[in-house]
């Protein structure tokens, strides 16, 4: 379980995580939405020691993140943020094998290949695995981070903006793939999305961000409402069950 | 395999530099002959390991730079850092002559550490969106550390040992002025050793945390590296521009940028490099020489040109 407490960060004078406590249940998919600007990639940031909080703990199963081992914590918990360029010329293969470096330190073992070609198929980039990075497109590199990341085998695993540069088929692939981990594995997955209804359709519990403060939290039934979504993103929003699932229309 | 292959080659290429020059030295004299003998103890095969070492080195020092800076276009000349360590240098020698050779290295390393850490900040103060600024700024910055070493050395009588620096020349080197060098070997190695760890933080600040890795270390340990190799280079042989730029772009292009496999390769090349650079600059002008800065200087322009315009055909398509 990862647990917040009082959370606050701002760049200058601006608040942009504003006092946001959250209790993220372990194994399980858990979503964070918003509009632009709301804190969402902030506090995923925070919640990987990748920023530093003005104030507030974030707890991952008794780990204070801040006071860990940032080794020990490497094994628990990985993220992959929006923007990753990678200027050096690395193969698939390459990078997805340091996604090992945690548990192995550079040296691996035939354990840890077994681990690579498997985070490899996964994600159906066993063709390309022995090409470089800036030879891929962007949803082919995005599909690699990703494949390091769950190389990485933590228990819990953030991810900001999986389905970027993602077409159709690869952004659907990408979200059955973590339902999987979440269902077979005990993962516990925390992403931050911009389509609410792939989120609806495989999260567990969604979190609604506004202007840095966690304004929902519940499971996707409490969320995808047009009066808790119209309200978030300050537009109309209609919502239609569709096979179970709660999808919502604001294409007018 | 490849690699034993260039690595052989290398060795020949090394052995042909012992027997170029001058003064008659076959593999037959030397054994014949004392004074022959004497010539290729004193002279030669210091000349040969010195350009092997300052060749690995400086080609080595680049990589680690541009995995550092995170772009493909940086090194030691090209940030400010050989500059830097020439003021260290000029500093020592009008302060403290009689220091040994050993104690000014350090104190142009010292210098050649600020230089770069200070090429980092502004880097940090001002993000570049274009990755041929970043050599630019460097240049820029080198170019005044320079002209302030300049100024001093014309003050204090010195413009002839600064030219010494400037422009890298083996033509002096003898036993007992280039044992320094091997510092830079040794320094090689260390890249090779930390290769994953310098490989990681290449993929930038994010990703290292994430691995659960001490950012800030590795690219300190990186910074000292490269540092010291400058600085060891500067005082033993003078600055040899742009090897550090050409030869790891090119290893690049060909394997990649994971250190633990280019280390190797990007060694090799730069040995090679030097080397054949110091034959050709031995030979043009028989018996005259052409230092060695001015050789890579001419190859290296022309090559750092093309690299240049690959990048940008790269961009556009």
């Amino acid at each position: 379980m990862i647990v917040i407490e009082g959370l606050r960060k701002a760049y200058g004078s601006t608040p942009v995580v504003d006092g946001v406590s959250l209790r993220i249940p372990a194994s399980g998919i858990t979503s964070i939405i918003g509009p632009n600007g709301a804190g969402k990639s902030t506090l995923l940031s925070i919640m990987a020691r990748l920023m530093e909080a003005d104030g507030g703990t974030v707890i991952v199963d008794e780990l204070d993140v801040t006071r860990t081992k940032t080794d020990l914590l490497a094994r628990r918990l990985s993220i992959l943020r929006q923007e990753n360029h990678i200027s050096s010329r690395l193969t698939v293969r390459d990078l997805v094998g340091f996604g090992r470096y945690p548990h192995s330190k550079g040296r691996l073992t035939p354990e840890d290949a077994g681990h690579i070609d498997r985070a490899i198929d996964y994600l159906h980039l066993g063709d390309l695995a022995d090409r470089f990075l800036d030879e891929l497109s962007g949803g082919q590199r995005q599909r690699a981070h990703i494949a390091m990341v769950l190389c990485q085998d933590t228990d819990y695993v953030l991810l900001d903006e999986p389905l970027n540069n993602l077409d159709m088929r690869h952004a659907r692939g990408m979200m059955q793939l973590l339902r999987r981990a979440a269902d077979e594995l005990g993962k516990t997955i925390v992403l931050v999305m911009h389509d609410i209804n792939f989120a609806s359709w495989y999260s567990d519990g969604i979190v609604a961000m506004k202007a840095g403060r966690v304004v929902h939290h519940g499971a996707p039934d409490a969320i995808i409402r047009p009066e808790v979504l119209s309200a978030i993103y300050d537009m109309p929003i209609a919502v239609q069950d569709v096979a179970g699932k709660r999808i919502a229309l604001y294409y007018e | 395999m490849k690699l034993t292959l260039a690595a052989l080659a290398t060795l020949a290429v090394a052995v042909l530099s012992l027997f170029v020059g001058v003064s008659d030295v076959t593999p037959a004299s030397i054994l014949n002959d004392d004074r022959a003998a004497q010539v290729f103890l004193a002279s030669r095969l210091p000349r040969t390991l010195a350009l092997v070492l300052a060749g690995t080195s400086m080609a080595v020092a680049g990589l680690v730079m541009q995995m550092i800076v995170r772009n493909r276009f940086v090194e030691p000349s090209t940030a400010g850092t050989t500059e830097s360590a020439g003021l260290g240098l000029l500093i020592v020698t009008i302060f403290a002559p009689g220091w040994p050779l050993m104690a000014k290295m350090a104190v142009a390393a010292v210098f050649a550490l600020a230089g770069t850490a200070l090429f980092l900040r502004i880097l940090r103060m001002v993000p570049l969106r274009d990755v041929l600024l970043v050599p630019l700024v460097g240049i820029m910055l080198g170019g005044i550390i320079g002209a302030v070493t300049t100024f001093f050395a014309y003050r204090f009588e010195l413009l002839g040992s600064l030219n010494a620096w400037t422009m890298g020349d083996f033509s002096g080197v003898l036993r007992g002025r280039y044992e320094l060098l091997w510092i830079g070997g040794v320094l090689a190695v260390l890249a090779y050793l930390a290769a994953d760890r310098l490989t990681v933080a290449g993929m930038g600040r994010d990703f290292t945390v994430n691995l659960g890795m001490n950012y800030r270390a590795a690219v300190v340990l990186g910074l000292v590296i490269v540092a010291l190799v400058s600085a060891v280079v500067l005082v033993s042989v003078g600055a040899i521009p742009f090897l550090g730029l050409i030869v790891p772009n090119i290893v690049s292009m060909a394997i990649g940028d994971n250190m633990r496999r280019s280390v190797p390769w990007v060694a090799i090349t730069g040995a090679a490099f030097v080397l054949v650079c110091d034959i050709i600059g031995r030979t043009l002008r028989y018996p005259y020489e052409i230092p060695i800065s001015m050789v890579v200087g001419v190859v290296g322009a022309a090559m750092f040109l093309m690299l240049l315009l690959r990048s940008r055909d790269h961009a556009r398509a």
